[in-house]
C-alpha cells in the first residue's frame, strides 16, 4: 500500500473510531486480555495490556490501526511473552469462512494478485513470483451459505451441547464469514485438546456406524427421526419421512456395513458445521475485536443478533460516502450499500469512500 | 469428605484417613508389624501388593464378617507402609492402578445395582469426593455435563469415547454405570497414588524388613527396555513426500514436520532442506521459523510435536496399522 493510500485510509479510520467507538464490544476484564494491532505495511504489534476503554480509545486514535485484535484468552500477565502470560481461561470461538465452503461461485468472484508487484490476474506481471494471493469480492451466495453453516452450528450448540442463546454472540467477521463467540463459563477453561473434541462434534468428524445402530453383522436399531443429536439428524436426512424409513432401512441393510460407512463419511460433511478447526482449538489466538474495522475489506466486524435479516454489505459498511477518485483494477463487479460497482479495468473512477476503502484494502485500487 | 460405614470402607479403603484409623482401632504400627495375632493383616497386606502387581489380577476383599478385624482397611494401610519403605515406584504405580480397578468394580456395581436412593446417593458422593464430578440419574443412564466429560474423555483413545460417539442432549452426556466409572479411572488412580505419595514414610519397624526386601526385588524387575525404529510415522512421511513433490504443505503440516524432526534431535540446518521444494520457499524465513520452533529465538520455548488427536483434527493423520496404540508421532516405532 503506497503512502497516499495509507493517508486516505488513516483519515477514514480516524473518522470511524471517532464516530463509532461506542459500538466496539469491550470485555469487562479488558486488562486481562492481550491486545494487538497492525498498521498498513507494518508488522503486527501484540502483547499489549490495556487498562480500560479510555486507553483503548487513545490507542486507536493515535495509532489508527487497520486491524485490531484482542485475545480470546484472559491472562494474569497479558503483556509478558506467551510462555509467561499465565493463561486463565478463554472464550470459545468458532469461525465460519466462506472460502472454506468450496462453493462453485468462488472462482467467479475471485481475482489473483501477484504478491510482489500487485498486478491483477497476471496482467502485465513479469515477476514470475510463486506467491499469488487470492482476493475475493462480495457475493450473496457465499454469505447465504455461511449463514446456513452458522444456523447448523448454533442448532448443535444449543440442542446438544446445552449452550444458552443468551451466552452466544454472532458477529459478521467484516469480510467473508462469521465468528461465533461463546461466553458460557462452563466452557471457558477447556484446553486445546478438549476444544478439538468439540470441533469434531460440531463438524461430525469421526462418527462410528455403531453410533447409528449399524453393526458389522447388520443393521439392528437405526435411529428414529425424533431422536436427539446426531442420530436424529442422520435419520431426518437419510429417511426424510417416517413412512420412508422402513424402505430405506431395508436398503441400508442390504448394502452392508462398508457401504454405510462410506455414506456416513459423505453425509458427515453435509450435516456437520463447516468451521475452521484451528481457530477454535487455538487458546492463545488474538481475534479481530468486535466493532473494529477489518483491514481486508474496510467493513466492520459487527454483531448480528438477527442473522437471517443481516445484510453485511450494507449493515457492516460504516465508512462514510464522501466521493473520492481512485484508479481501480477490479475485473469483477461487486455490491456495497445496495449499489453495484465495477467492473473496473484500470480506470480512474469517482466512488464513495467506503467503496474506495474496500478496493484499497483488497489491493484493487489506488488513490489518484 | 463423607463419613463411610465399615462396609463401604472395606470396598474403598483408600477413603479412610489412615492417620486416624490405626489409633481408632487401638493399634500401633509396631503392633501391626510384630503382633502374632495380626499376622493375618501382614500376610494380606503383602499379598495385596503381590497379587495386584505380579499377576495383574484385581484384588478381591474377603467376604464380609469373616473376622472381627477391619482387615481390608488395615491391610491397605499396611500395604502403603510397605510400599513407602521399599520406595518401589513401579510397584506403587501398579498397585494404585490395580486398587483403582478393584474400586471401579464396586462403584459400577453400586451405581448399577443400587436399589435404594441412599445407596446411589452414597456412590454419587464417593464419586464427587474422588473426582469432583457431579453425576445424576436419568432413566437408566447417568448423565454428566459436557465439559466434565471432555476433561476426562480426551485422555482416552478409543473412538467410542469421542463426544461424537456418545448420546449428547441439552448439555449432558449419557453413560451407563460401567462408562461412568471408567471415565474417572485416572482420577481414582491419582487419588490412590496421591494418598501413597502424601503418606509419611514411617521408620523401619522390625518384622516388616523381610517383606520390604522382597518388594525391592520385585520392583527391580520392572525396568523397561526401549528400542527405536528408523522409520518415520505415516503423517510425517506424507508431509515429507508432499514437499519433495513440490506440492504445498499447510502451515499445520509444516509445524508438525519441523517439531517432529526437532524432537528427533535434528538441528535447524538439517531440517531446512526438507522445505526447499515448497512453492513459497524462502530460505531466511524458513530458518527464522525453524529457529523459533527450536526455541533459539522469541521466548526460547522449544515446541513439542503435537499429539495424534490434534493431527487428526487438522486432517494431517494418515494412520496405518503400525500406528496402533500410539498417541503421539514420537511414539511411532518405539518398542518396549
Amino acid at each position: 500500500m503506497n503512502s497516499v493510500d495509507e493517508e486516505f485510509i488513516s483519515q477514514c479510520l480516524r473518522k470511524y473510531y471517532y464516530e463509532y467507538f461506542g459500538i466496539i464490544d469491550i470485555p469487562s476484564k479488558l486488562n486481562r486480555h492481550e491486545f494487538g494491532y497492525q498498521k498498513p505495511n507494518s508488522p503486527m504489534i501484540r502483547h499489549i495490556q490495556l487498562q480500560d476503554a479510555a486507553e483503548l480509545r487513545s490507542t486507536l486514535m493515535q495509532e489508527l490501526p487497520l486491524d485490531v485484535f484482542l485475545s480470546s484468552a484472559r491472562y494474569l500477565f497479558p503483556s509478558l511473552p506467551m510462555a509467561e502470560k499465565e493463561w486463565q481461561d478463554a472464550d470459545l470461538i468458532f469461525d465460519i469462512d466462506a472460502k472454506d465452503l468450496n462453493l462453485e461461485c468462488r472462482p467467479s468472484h475471485t481475482v489473483q494478485i501477484c504478491a510482489t508487484c500487485g498486478k491483477v490476474n497476471n496482467k502485465g506481471c513479469a515477476c514470475d513470483s510463486p506467491q499469488i494471493k487470492d482476493v475475493s469480492v462480495t457475493c450473496d451466495r457465499c454469505i447465504n451459505a455461511s449463514k446456513k453453516e452458522v444456523k447448523k452450528l448454533l442448532d448443535i450448540l444449543y440442542d446438544d451441547i446445552g449452550i444458552k442463546e443468551s451466552q452466544t454472540e454472532v458477529y459478521f467477521s467484516g469480510n467473508d464469514g462469521f465468528h461465533i463467540h461463546v461466553h458460557d463459563l462452563k466452557f471457558l477453561n477447556l484446553n486445546s485438546l478438549e476444544r478439538s473434541e468439540l470441533v469434531d462434534y460440531v463438524m461430525c468428524n469421526g462418527i462410528l456406524p455403531e453410533r447409528l445402530g449399524m453393526k458389522r453383522e447388520g443393521a439392528t436399531s437405526l435411529p428414529q427421526l425424533t431422536d436427539a443429536g446426531w442420530p436424529g439428524r442422520f435419520a431426518r436426512h437419510m429417511f426424510g419421512s417416517k413412512t420412508a424409513r422402513p424402505k430405506e432401512i431395508k436398503k441400508i441393510t442390504a448394502d452392508g456395513y462398508a457401504r454405510f460407512t462410506d455414506t456416513l463419511k459423505r453425509l458427515s460433511h453435509t450435516l456437520g458445521a463447516c468451521i475452521d478447526s484451528g481457530v477454535t482449538t487455538d487458546v492463545h489466538r488474538i481475534f479481530r475485536m468486535p466493532g473494529t474495522i477489518n483491514g481486508k475489506s474496510g467493513m466492520t466486524k459487527m454483531a448480528c443478533p438477527d442473522i437471517a435479516k443481516f445484510n453485511p454489505y450494507k449493515d457492516a459498511v460504516l465508512i462514510n460516502d464522501n466521493k473520492v477518485t481512485v484508479n481501480a483494477l477490479c475485473p469483477i463487479p461487486f455490491k456495497l450499500m445496495n449499489k453495484k460497482f465495477g467492473p473496473y479495468n484500470n480506470k480512474d473512477v469517482d466512488i464513495p469512500s467506503y467503496a474506495a476503502m474496500y478496493l484499497m484494502c483488497k489491493g484493487l485500487a489506488h488513490r489518484v | 469428605m463423607i463419613k463411610l460405614g465399615e462396609a463401604e470402607l472395606a470396598k474403598y479403603p483408600f477413603l479412610a484417613d489412615a492417620g486416624q484409623h490405626l489409633p481408632e482401632y487401638g493399634f500401633t504400627l509396631e503392633q501391626l508389624a510384630q503382633d502374632p495375632d495380626l499376622a493375618v493383616v501382614r500376610e494380606k497386606a503383602f499379598n495385596r501388593i503381590y497379587t495386584t502387581t505380579q499377576t495383574g489380577k484385581i484384588y478381591k476383599p474377603s467376604p464380609k464378617g469373616s473376622t472381627a478385624l477391619p482387615l481390608e482397611v488395615l491391610s491397605f494401610i499396611l500395604a502403603i507402609v510397605l510400599l513407602k519403605q521399599s520406595r518401589a515406584n513401579f510397584l506403587i504405580k501398579k498397585f494404585a492402578m490395580q486398587e483403582a480397578r478393584g474400586a471401579e468394580r464396586f462403584l459400577e456395581r453400586d451405581l448399577g445395582q443400587g436399589t435404594t436412593d441412599i445407596q446411589i446417593e452414597t456412590t454419587r458422593k464417593i464419586i464427587w469426593d474422588l473426582a469432583h464430578i457431579e453425576i445424576s440419574k436419568r432413566d437408566r443412564y447417568f448423565v454428566i455435563a459436557v465439559p466434565d466429560y471432555l476433561h476426562r474423555a480426551v485422555l482416552f483413545h478409543a473412538r467410542e469415547w469421542k463426544l461424537i460417539n456418545r448420546q449428547v442432549k441439552d448439555g449432558w452426556v449419557y453413560l451407563n454405570p460401567h462408562e461412568t466409572v471408567r471415565l474417572i479411572r485416572q482420577e481414582l488412580v491419582n487419588y490412590i497414588s496421591d494418598k501413597i505419595s502424601s503418606a509419611a514414610t514411617p521408620p523401619v519397624v522390625s518384622g516388616l524388613q523381610d517383606m520390604v526386601d522382597k518388594l525391592i526385588l520385585l520392583n527391580s524387575k520392572f525396568q523397561p527396555q526401549i528400542a527405536y525404529s528408523d522409520k518415520n510415522p505415516p503423517c510425517v512421511q506424507h508431509a515429507i513426500d508432499t514437499l519433495s513433490d513440490g506440492k504445498n504443505l499447510s502451515h499445520a503440516g509444516r509445524f508438525m514436520l519441523a517439531t517432529y524432526l526437532l524432537s528427533r534431535g535434528y538441528n535447524v540446518k538439517e531440517i531446512a532442506p526438507y522445505f526447499k521444494n515448497a512453492p513459497d520457499y524462502n530460505e531466511s524465513i524458513t530458518l527464522y521459523q525453524l529457529n523459533h520452533l527450536a526455541g533459539k529465538s522469541g521466548n526460547n520455548t522449544q515446541y513439542a510435536c503435537q499429539s495424534c488427536a490434534k493431527l487428526k483434527s487438522a486432517n494431517l493423520c494418515y494412520a496405518t496399522s503400525e500406528c496402533e496404540g500410539i498417541h503421539n508421532p514420537m511414539q511411532f516405532g518405539v518398542k518396549r
